[in-house]
């Protein structure tokens, strides 16, 4: 029933020590997941949506797309925007209010993955050039943390982007008219994002909450279905060597090759 | 075992001052077997201890400093000190009155009010609490007259000098009385405000060069300088 | 339809302000710049000018944002209206948001927080004009503000970026290269223990190729980290000559 964030000094240097072996508390290897369970759909009202579980942690992503204006400097292509929350029921740790530091980086850190990797195909939702194009709203809604909601919120977006559903139009006057039935939401990329804790020097991956709140940093590695690196973010209060860093890197690209299977499939 | 410094050479945070078999003084840590500076300052070694004397560094207190607080709140059972560090210390309404005092009857505005300076002593301090003053000796108490100056902290022991000679030649050129707080605040009250002045800018000068040599002269000089030049004029 | 963009980069290897492809902007640094502040330090990086305050530490109020065995930081970096092209409005961006945080964690493992329990540290970061790279200068300005305020350090932290633009990899992007290139890596370093405090990417690069702009950025980090020692040292030994001379 505890709602202080302060972990206790024994279990702190219970994870240490294990994570010394090579193992973890639930007895997880250093690489391995917890189990994922993926439910895309779940929102029928959405044009597209998703339920994450990753072990404990849950997390429900929900698309909504409107019509709107370009940026003036991109006037050919249409908007994405990305929010997240960290809804209060999720944690005794998230108060009520508008988005914290902590929702604003996760969101932005999902926004990037997706963005940079360039995973919707942003000019085919150009409908009136410079004047009218579709908005892409990916609306996070964290339910229960139990560590990593990176990870999990970027598997939830993409599922329900992969899922959307866009209504046929045709413009008449420079205004959208729908017409019947709908196509996907054109898809170019699968970015999957893999999530380190350093412990004690040591890199584990999948961090759950307890181990999230005894990591000296967090590193965050985002890769595109070529296996590049589209977007990478560092946590915590701790540092990583360089040589760390690369390692991380390696082990990222193998991990998400595995993850990119079970959220795109075969 | 080298040391990477010459005495009194400047050192920047994170500087690699020695490896070897050493202890780790003033702002110093040991990672491994090296010694690194954790403040800007000079450079000090010997006897197997290496220090860096900083050149700005606040006041951490340090039981039996004698400091000067500045009263910021006046509560129900004693008063808030800022004393130019990074906690407020707290002085006890018991450790004021002789009698035991009973909160509704005695008014501790009376005593020390907010604004009030306040020279003290601290009489304990660690990690878990703010720091405990007391006015209890003889001397100490509310600053009613003077003027208050400050310098930085690590530069006190330069102002006072070697066995106070810094200071005691300020004292006999300007003919003030000169309270120092460890804490780095200063009172000089004089026979009038320009005896205070000069005093005060013999302090200022003291703590922008007290890291040259040669500095007692240089104030002894200055001092004799600006008292000539009012002699002069109240001659005509 | 549109215009084929001028080229960022030449067939020389000389880009739009002049500058070798792993060459650092012109940078000048000052410290104890602000009269109130505990710490203070103004760093310009080409066009990109931050100002940075330190007050602290001193006791938390309010008192639930202290820890009760170490120092808190209270980071806050803030873009001037005026600082970009199309004045930026004054409210906090979620933009500005997520780099108070990153920054914070990019300077927290530089400091002993541990020898101050419940008090906080105000750290303030403006960017007086943007030209990107504004949170690595930002972090230099920061940490050259603490060392300037006396709070004791393991190391001074640099930070620069590095990237790719057109095919070649880049050190130092100005807001140009940033925003039209392929990718941007700002990283954070403190070179006694090799250690890197901020970490962030946008862009797209292979493996290989993120490994080459990470050693880019460190090398300019530690060549940024020599200028934060040597503007630390200016303002005594400036001291110390005119004392000489007089």
């Amino acid at each position: 029933m505890t709602s202080s964030i302060v972990a206790a000094t024994v279990k702190k240097k219970q994870i240490a020590q294990l994570i010394s072996l090579g193992k973890r508390l639930d007895g997880r290897g250093l690489t391995d997941y917890r189990e994922i369970q993926i439910e895309p759909g779940v929102i029928e009202r959405a044009e597209g949506s998703a339920r994450v579980r990753l072990g404990k942690t849950e997390v429900m992503a929900g698309v909504k797309i409107e019509t709107g204006e370009p940026f003036p400097d991109v006037p050919n292509a249409g908007v994405l925007t990305v929010n997240a929350e960290l809804v209060p029921l999720a944690s005794p740790t998230f108060e009520p209010g508008p988005p914290d530091e902590d929702a604003i980086e996760l969101a932005r850190v999902v926004d990037r993955g997706i963005r940079e990797s360039k995973a919707i195909d942003l000019e085919k939702l150009c409908v009136v050039p410079g004047k009218k194009v579709f908005v892409v709203f990916v609306d996070v809604y964290v339910l229960n943390h139990d560590g990593n909601l990176i990870d999990a919120s970027v598997m939830a977006a993409l599922t329900a982007l992969l899922n959307t559903k866009l209504f046929n139009y045709e413009v008449e006057d420079g205004e959208i008219k729908k017409k019947p039935g709908y196509t996907r939401l054109p898809m170019t990329n699968h970015p999957i994002a893999v999530t380190f804790a350093e412990i004690k020097d040591t890199l584990i991956m999948d961090p759950s909450l307890e181990e999230e709140q005894v990591m000296d940093a967090r590193l965050t590695v985002t890769l595109e279905k070529d296996g590049k690196i589209c977007a990478m973010q560092k946590g915590g209060s701790g540092y990583f060597t360089q040589e760390q860093i690369l390692e991380a890197v390696k082990a990222a690209k193998e991990k998400t090759e595995e993850l990119r299977k079970i959220v795109v499939g075969g | 075992m080298p040391i990477f410094y010459e005495k009194r050479q400047l050192v920047t945070p994170g500087d690699l001052i020695a490896e070897g078999d050493y202890i780790a003084g003033d702002n110093t840590y040991k990672e491994d077997n090296k010694f690194y500076a954790t403040r800007v300052g000079l450079v000090d070694h010997g006897d197997h201890r290496l220090s860096v004397v900083a050149l700005k560094a606040f006041y951490i207190p340090s039981v039996g400093d004698l400091v000067i607080g500045k009263v910021v709140e006046v509560g129900f059972s004693g008063w808030s000190l800022d004393i130019n560090a990074p906690y407020i210390a707290m002085l006890r309404a018991s450790d004021a009155f002789d009698r035991p005092f009973k909160t509704q009857r005695d008014d501790l505005t009376s005593i020390f009010d907010v604004g009030d300076l306040i020279l003290c002593k601290i009489v304990a301090y660690d990690r878990t609490r703010d720091p405990l003053v007391t006015v209890r000796e003889p001397g100490l108490g509310k600053i009613t007259r003077g003027q208050v100056t400050e310098v930085t902290p690590t530069k006190i022991p330069r102002v006072i000098g070697r066995k106070g000679s810094m200071i005691g030649m300020v004292k006999h050129e300007t003919d003030c009385q000169i309270t120092i707080g460890q804490n780095g605040l200063i009172v000089v009250k004089g026979k009038n405000p320009e005896d205070e002045r000069l005093a005060i800018i013999a302090i200022r000068k003291i703590e922008q060069e007290a890291h040259t040599s040669g500095l007692t002269d240089r104030v002894t000089e200055m001092l004799q300088k600006e008292k000539g030049g009012v002699e002069n004029v109240s001659e005509t | 339809m549109s215009q084929k963009p001028k080229k960022l980069i030449d067939n020389k290897g000389i880009r739009t302000d002049g500058r070798k492809l792993d060459e650092l902007k012109p940078i000048k640094i000052q410290v104890d710049v602000l009269a109130n502040a505990d710490g203070s330090a103004y760093v310009e990086q080409g066009k990109t000018k931050v100002l940075a305050a330190v007050y602290g530490p001193h006791e938390a109020h309010p008192r639930h944002l202290a820890q009760p065995d170490r120092a808190v930081f209270r980071c806050r970096y803030h873009m001037a209206p005026f600082s970009v092209e199309e004045r930026k409005r004054p409210a906090p961006s979620r933009r500005e948001i997520e780099l108070s945080k990153v920054i914070r964690q990019a300077i927290d493992p530089s400091v002993f927080l541990e020898y101050y329990p419940r008090t906080l540290i105000d750290l303030f970061m403006e960017v007086l004009q943007a030209d990107g790279g504004t949170r690595c200068t930002s972090i230099t300005a920061a940490s050259l503000a603490l060392a300037d305020a006396g709070v004791p350090m393991r190391d001074m932290v640099a930070a620069c970026a590095a990237g790719k633009v057109e095919e070649h990899l880049v050190l130092d992007l100005n807001d140009t290269e940033d925003k039209e290139g392929t990718a941007d890596v700002p990283i954070a370093f403190m070179p006694n223990m090799n250690a890197v405090t901020l970490l962030q990417m946008d862009g797209m690069l292979t493996i290989e190729e993120f490994e080459q702009v990470v050693n880019l950025a460190i090398g300019g980090c530690k060549k940024i980290h020599a200028l934060q020692k040597e503007a630390l040292k200016a303002k005594y030994v400036t001291v110390k000559e005119e004392e000489e001379e007089g």
